[in-house]
C-alpha cells in the first residue's frame, strides 16, 4: 500500500516522477508557530529529533519543557489551558501508548484543547500507519479513533497545512487532537 | 505525626488568592475546609497533580500555585520532581502529605515506607525543601509555603486518615473547572 489516505495521490505522483517526497522540519515548525504554540512539552524521539526537537530547542519563539515521562505532558498542558496558553506535546508513538490513561482522563474526559504530535518511528515511507508491518504503529490510529481524537498523518511537505488546522481544531472545539508524523522530518 | 485535616485547616486561614491543586485524600479534606473557585481538583490520572500545578504556575506567574499531593500519588510520577527542579517556577509550592499508605484505596502500604521524599527533591535540585512531623513545625513553615521564592517542596508527615471508599463526583464536576478558568480571567 502506497501513501496514507490524505496524500496518496501526491505521494504516488512524486514517486513515479522520480522525485523523493520530502518532509522538511522547518515547514512543520512554521505551521506550529502559525498556530500560536508557545510551549513544547517533549520526551525525545529518534524520528523527530534532528528535524523538529533540536531546532525547536534552539528557537527563542518556543519554551521547551523536557519531561521525564509522557504523561507529565498531559498535566502540564492541562494547567496551561486555564489561561489559554497553547502547548504542543511532542512524543514518540510509544510514549503516546504509555500515556493513554492520562490522555483519556485529562484531555478526553475534560474536553481540553490539547494537541499531540506523535512521531511514528519505524513507519515505512509512504505507507499508511494502518498498513505498517509494525504492530505498534498499526494500532495508533484505531486507538485514537476509540478515544474520539481527531487526527491526521503528515508524510510530506504537501501535508503540512493540516498541522496548524489540527491545532486550531483543538482550540476551537475544546478537545484533544493528534498529528502523526509519518515521514521523518529533515533538519533543513 | 500531624493530623492532615488539622494542618489544612491551619493553612486555610492564610490562603488568599492562591490556586490550590489538591488530589485524593487531601482533596477530600480541602473541599470540606475551603470550597472556592481557585481550587483545582486534579483528576483523570493519578500522580499528575504536580504536573497540573506546574502548568498552572507557568500560566499564572503572578499567583502562587500550591499543590497538595499524596505519597502514593507522587510515587506514580517521581520524575515530576526532576522536571519541576529544572523548570523552577518561583511561584510553585509542592506539598506531599506522607502517611505511608494508599489511604483512598484500602490503606495498603506504599512500596517502600522508608522513602525520603525531601532527599528526592534535593537530588532534583528543588531550591527550598523541608520535612515536618509536628503541627508546630508545619505552622512555622506556612509563610515559606505561601511566599518563599520557589519552587518549594515540603514533606508533611501525617497520620493515616479515614479509609475510603470516597466519592469524588462533586469535586470533579466540569462546572468547577469552568469556575477556575473564569476566576483566572478576571
Amino acid at each position: 500500500m502506497i501513501g496514507p489516505p490524505n496524500n496518496r495521490e501526491a505521494y504516488v505522483e512524486a514517486t513515479t516522477s522520480g522525485t523523493t517526497p520530502r518532509l522538511r522540519g522547518a515547514r512543520v515548525i512554521d505551521e506550529i508557530k502559525a498556530a500560536g504554540i508557545e510551549y513544547v512539552l517533549s520526551v525525545p524521539d529518534q524520528h523527530t529529533s534532528a528535524g523538529l526537537l533540536m531546532p525547536i530547542a534552539k528557537d527563542p519563539d518556543f519554551k521547551l519543557i523536557r519531561v521525564c515521562k509522557e504523561d507529565e505532558c498531559l498535566g502540564i498542558a492541562a494547567g496551561l489551558t486555564y489561561r489559554n496558553r497553547r502547548s504542543l506535546i511532542l512524543v514518540q508513538y510509544t510514549g503516546f501508548l504509555y500515556a493513554v490513561n492520562a490522555i483519556r482522563g485529562v484531555a478526553c474526559e475534560q474536553k481540553l484543547p490539547i494537541c499531540m504530535m506523535i512521531g511514528m518511528l519505524g513507519k515505512e515511507p509512504g505507507v499508511a500507519p494502518g498498513e505498517s508491518r509494525r504492530f505498534g504503529l498499526r494500532i495508533i490510529e484505531p486507538i485514537l479513533d476509540v478515544l474520539g481524537i481527531s487526527h491526521t498523518c503528515i508524510e510530506t511537505d504537501a501535508d503540512t497545512p493540516a498541522i496548524s488546522a489540527k491545532i486550531e481544531e483543538a482550540w476551537s472545539a475544546s478537545k484533544p487532537t493528534a498529528i502523526l508524523i509519518g515521514g521523518r522530518p529533515e533538519a533543513k | 505525626m500531624i493530623n492532615r485535616r488539622q494542618a489544612l485547616e491551619l493553612l486555610a486561614t492564610k490562603i488568599t488568592d492562591e490556586i490550590v491543586v489538591a488530589t485524593y485524600s487531601s482533596a477530600t479534606d480541602w473541599i470540606g475546609i475551603l470550597d472556592r473557585p481557585l481550587n483545582y481538583f486534579s483528576s483523570g490520572a493519578m500522580g499528575l497533580a504536580s504536573s497540573h500545578g506546574l502548568g498552572l504556575a507557568l500560566a499564572c506567574p503572578e499567583r502562587r500555585v500550591l499543590v497538595l499531593d499524596g505519597d502514593g500519588s507522587l510515587l506514580m510520577n517521581l520524575g515530576t520532581l526532576v522536571t519541576i527542579g529544572r523548570v523552577a517556577p518561583p511561584n510553585l509550592t509542592h506539598l506531599v502529605f506522607r502517611n505511608g499508605t494508599y489511604e483512598a484505596n484500602g490503606g495498603h502500604p506504599i512500596p517502600n515506607p522508608d522513602v525520603d521524599f525531601e532527599m528526592h527533591a534535593q537530588a532534583a535540585n528543588i531550591r527550598r525543601r523541608f520535612t515536618v512531623s509536628d503541627i508546630g513545625a508545619f505552622a512555622a513553615k506556612i509563610d515559606d509555603i505561601l511566599h518563599a521564592a520557589g519552587p518549594v517542596f515540603g514533606c508533611v508527615m501525617v497520620e493515616q486518615g479515614p479509609l475510603g471508599p470516597r466519592s469524588y463526583k462533586e469535586m470533579y464536576r466540569g462546572e468547577r473547572r469552568a469556575a477556575l478558568k473564569q476566576a483566572l480571567a478576571e
